[in-house]
């Protein structure tokens, strides 16, 4: 009956999940709201499923962060983490200390005791690091400036859990008498943490690395696994032990593994428990939601969740300006962190236990932090869709470079990886080129290097002008921006008509744009080196060099051609498609037509036929 | 002190070729026998002319082992030519790195023997055909050897004829390796193929 419950449990969990997280993916709004609304649906209130008394439940899945937080630290070496060092206590301590005074000031405001003041406000301050790191990866900003603040900020909220456990009680207003007892004992506490951090990182260095090489001795895979977890296991329990946050502990092992030869094992182990525990931790988070607490007083908590998401972001700007970041930056920062964090339900308990406020409160609290986190990753949204589209767009604020080589008979628009491999062969032949780039810190890379690039929007007719276009006789498209691409051409050909254009094209669809615009010169930029790796393919299987090359060619020459024809129909997709169906129904009889196309005709040294 | 044997093999569709393969893979491993397959070594004619340089001094006889296309030979033994056998090199002032040295034709026809002469098809013999190899040799000051020629490839040979040929083209490079052959008879046969059968008839 037990087992059964547990295998009822684990069946709603797992279908909640399957259900509503690729829905809200595909809506955009990112897995964790999937699972946030997960949990809403299957909780106490609207189906049921699951009961209130879930604490268990919730044990689990706070483990999830602990496993996150370790797979952080093994992606952070050590030199890299003490580079942080600045952002973590700078960052991280302003950003903790304004929204603890600033959300304390307004709880007073509002006529409560200072003390219930600052506990709130440390409850608020903390972000939810599950939340915030899970959607930042699936933006790719983790490596962002941003990111890597809003990473110190949590980093240095983790740390405070610590001390905020220690200070919550002497808040208790009728809890003075109790501080003195504990301020003996907390020096024994302090020796034994530094005791237990210190075995980590010693035990990291030197005992995990010899037991791992013999547990992969024995080459069983689920054995490695298994050692793994018992890693992460342990380290929790020990940091629990001694009252320190178990994320914090991992975070820390993480970091000591990161320049372990087992590195990526580790990661490729954990991170499937990771995930699920993550998706789990949020559902409960959905499912502690109080309903009917909410639908009773929906003003209050109006008032309660926009104040703190609106009090954090703006504290958080203020955060964000003083670590520098530039604002594009600063808003996705702000915007990443404001909300309320794990911590909190775990800091309400305590404050509750210690009577620095009543149930109810903490009720209203766990209710408020809960509802932030739902909202959340819809701030996330309204960042990618609605604010940084505004700093895109009026990006360039450094003035364009002035250009002093005018004669050059080329002009290389684009310096990257594209566009640099252009450059140092037109430089090897000793050919005078003027490069642009849009990319300030890629012009001033290449400055460093000793080569001559500009800074400035090729698109802009009289940084053209000044670059020479009167004069040159080639113009090299090698940027990435399929727009800005179209833009030049547009504006080389109304008042540049001698300019030849020879443009990168991203894929088929600029390729037939170019075609359509009357370019000649179209290089679709992954065409060579795709083809260069189906020869070589070619040649490892048997077949011949010079045979593989002209296969290769004769496909390139068919391909071109294809790119050429199709590219008047492609303007209407109705008429491309439609186009294509003509000629050719499925996949197969495409890849048989090119089969009879290409290699049919390789007549090439056929004997002539026996008459 | 036996010769070092350098086969330039060129076929631009070896794959087709029966009659090659089995004649490349008769000399292939043979101690002191290098193969240089041209086409496989350069399929974008690229071709690494200092290399190429290398393995001509490195060795005394130099087989051009292509079929007859043409009435010459594949491209890229032509492209190899112009490049490698540079003027200072192989020929003019100071071009004495390959004096001394022996050249050989080993070719493969696809029409039959009566094609080449008078009166078949091609009017001229394949030794005719041949000459700018041999004034190439001659200019290069190398000692230009009668052709290996094997004719009417078109007509597939069977199992039993291609073995045949395969074990000729073996036994003349190896012969030619080991010296067994007597060079300094005047005037030498056309062909090697009149040397080689008379000496499996004496044998």
């Amino acid at each position: 009956m037990e087992s059964e419950g547990l295998l009822f449990q684990a069946f709603v969990y797992l279908l909640a999940a399957v259900i509503t997280v690729p829905i809200a993916k595909q809506l955009g709004l990112g897995s964790v709201l999937g699972y946030l609304f997960a949990g809403v649906v299957i909780g106490p209130q609207v189906l049921g499923l699951v009961g209130q008394g879930e604490g268990g439940v919730m044990h689990v899945a706070e483990f999830g962060i602990v496993m996150m937080l370790f797979l952080v630290g093994l992606e952070l070496r050590p030199n890299l983490l003490w580079g942080l060092r600045g952002p973590i206590i700078g960052s991280g301590g302003l950003q903790l200390v304004l929204t603890t005074i600033g959300i304390a000031a307004i709880a007073v405001a509002f006529r409560m005791p200072v003390q219930v003041g600052l506990a709130i406000g440390m409850i608020f301050s903390a972000s939810s690091t599950a939340i915030v790191l899970q959607s930042l990866s699936e933006r790719n900003l983790l490596t962002s400036k941003a990111g890597r603040t809003a990473f110190s900020v949590l980093l240095f909220q983790d740390i405070a859990v610590i001390p905020i456990l220690a200070i919550l009680p002497l808040l208790a207003v009728s809890g003075s008498g109790v501080t003195t007892d504990h301020s003996g004992r907390q020096w024994q506490r302090a020796l034994v943490i530094l005791a237990v951090v210190l075995a980590i990182v010693a035990g990291g260095r030197f005992l995990v690395r010899p037991i791992f090489r013999y547990v992969a001795s024995i080459r069983l895979h689920e054995i490695f696994t298994a050692a793994s977890l018992l890693l992460v296991v342990g380290i929790a329990l020990a940091m629990q032990k001694v009252g320190l946050s178990p994320a914090l502990g991992t975070f820390l092992a993480g970091v000591v593994l990161a320049e372990s030869e087992y590195r990526h094992e580790l990661e490729s182990d954990i991170e499937p428990f990771k995930g699920l525990l993550l998706g789990l931790f949020f559902i409960s988070v959905g499912a502690s939601i109080d309903l009917r607490l909410i639908a009773q007083l929906p003003l209050l908590f109006a008032g309660l969740v926009l104040g703190l998401i609106v009090v954090k972001f703006l504290l958080l700007l203020i955060v964000g300006k003083v670590s520098k970041l530039e604002r594009s930056q600063n808003f996705t920062f702000a915007f990443a962190l404001a909300q309320g964090g794990e911590f909190a339900f775990v800091l309400i308990a305590f404050a509750a236990q210690n009577q620095i406020f009543d149930q109810r409160v903490g009720n209203i609290l766990v209710a408020t932090v809960a509802l932030s986190m739902v909202i959340a990753p819809f701030l996330f949204t309204l960042n990618d869709n609605l604010v940084q589209p505004r700093f895109s767009s009026r990006l360039p604020e450094r003035e364009p470079d002035e250009i002093d080589e005018k004669d050059n008979p080329v002009i290389l628009a684009g310096f990257g990886r594209f566009g640099h491999i252009i450059g140092r062969v037109l430089n090897l032949q000793g050919i005078k080129t003027t490069v642009l780039d849009l990319d300030a810190d890629q012009v001033d890379l290449v400055r460093k290097l000793g080569l001559k690039v500009f800074y400035g929007d090729a698109s802009r007719l009289e940084l053209l002008r000044s670059a020479g276009a009167e004069k040159a006789k080639l113009l090299v498209l090698a940027i990435d921006d399929e727009e800005k691409s179209m833009q030049i051409i547009e504006t080389a050909r109304k008042h540049f008509p001698k300019l030849t254009i020879l443009a990168r094209a991203k894929g088929r669809d600029h390729a037939y744009r170019l075609v359509r615009e009357g370019v000649k010169h179209i290089f679709r930029e992954t065409l060579g080196s795709s083809l260069d790796l189906a020869a070589t393919a070619l040649r490892l299987l048997g077949v011949r060099a010079y045979e593989a090359q002209r296969i290769v060619k004769s496909f390139r020459h068919y391909d071109e051609k294809g790119v050429r024809e199709l590219a008047q129909y492609s303007e209407n997709p109705d008429e491309l498609l439609s186009h294509v169906r003509n000629r050719i129904l499925t996949i197969d009889e495409l890849f048989e037509a090119e089969r009879t196309r290409v290699r049919h005709s390789d007549t090439g040294w056929d004997p002539p036929k026996a008459e | 002190m036996p010769l070092r044997v350098l086969i330039l093999f060129a076929h631009p569709a070896f794959q087709k070729s029966r009659l090659n393969r089995r004649l490349l893979s008769a000399v292939r491993g043979l101690e002191n026998v290098t193969i240089n397959d041209l086409y496989e070594e350069y399929p974008d004619f690229q071709i690494d002319v200092k290399r190429e340089q290398r393995l001509l001094l490195d060795n005394d006889l130099i087989v051009l082992q292509h079929p007859f296309f043409w009435y010459s030979s594949p491209a890229l033994i032509k492209e190899w030519e112009d490049l490698v056998l540079e003027y200072g090199f192989a020929y003019g002032s100071g071009g004495t790195m390959l004096s001394g040295k022996l050249m050989l034709s080993a070719i493969t026809t696809g029409g039959p023997e009566p094609a080449y002469g008078r009166e078949g098809d091609n009017y001229f013999t394949i030794r005719e055909f041949l000459t700018p190899f041999e004034q190439t040799a001659r200019l290069c000051k190398m000692e230009y050897l009668p052709p290996f020629v094997v004719f009417g490839s078109l007509s597939s040979f069977n199992e039993q004829e291609l073995a045949e040929h395969a074990g000729a083209y073996r036994r003349l490079i190896e012969g030619l390796r080991d010296e067994r052959f007597d060079l300094r008879q005047s005037p030498l046969p056309d062909y090697f193929n009149e040397i080689l059968t008379a000496q499996a008839d004496f044998v």
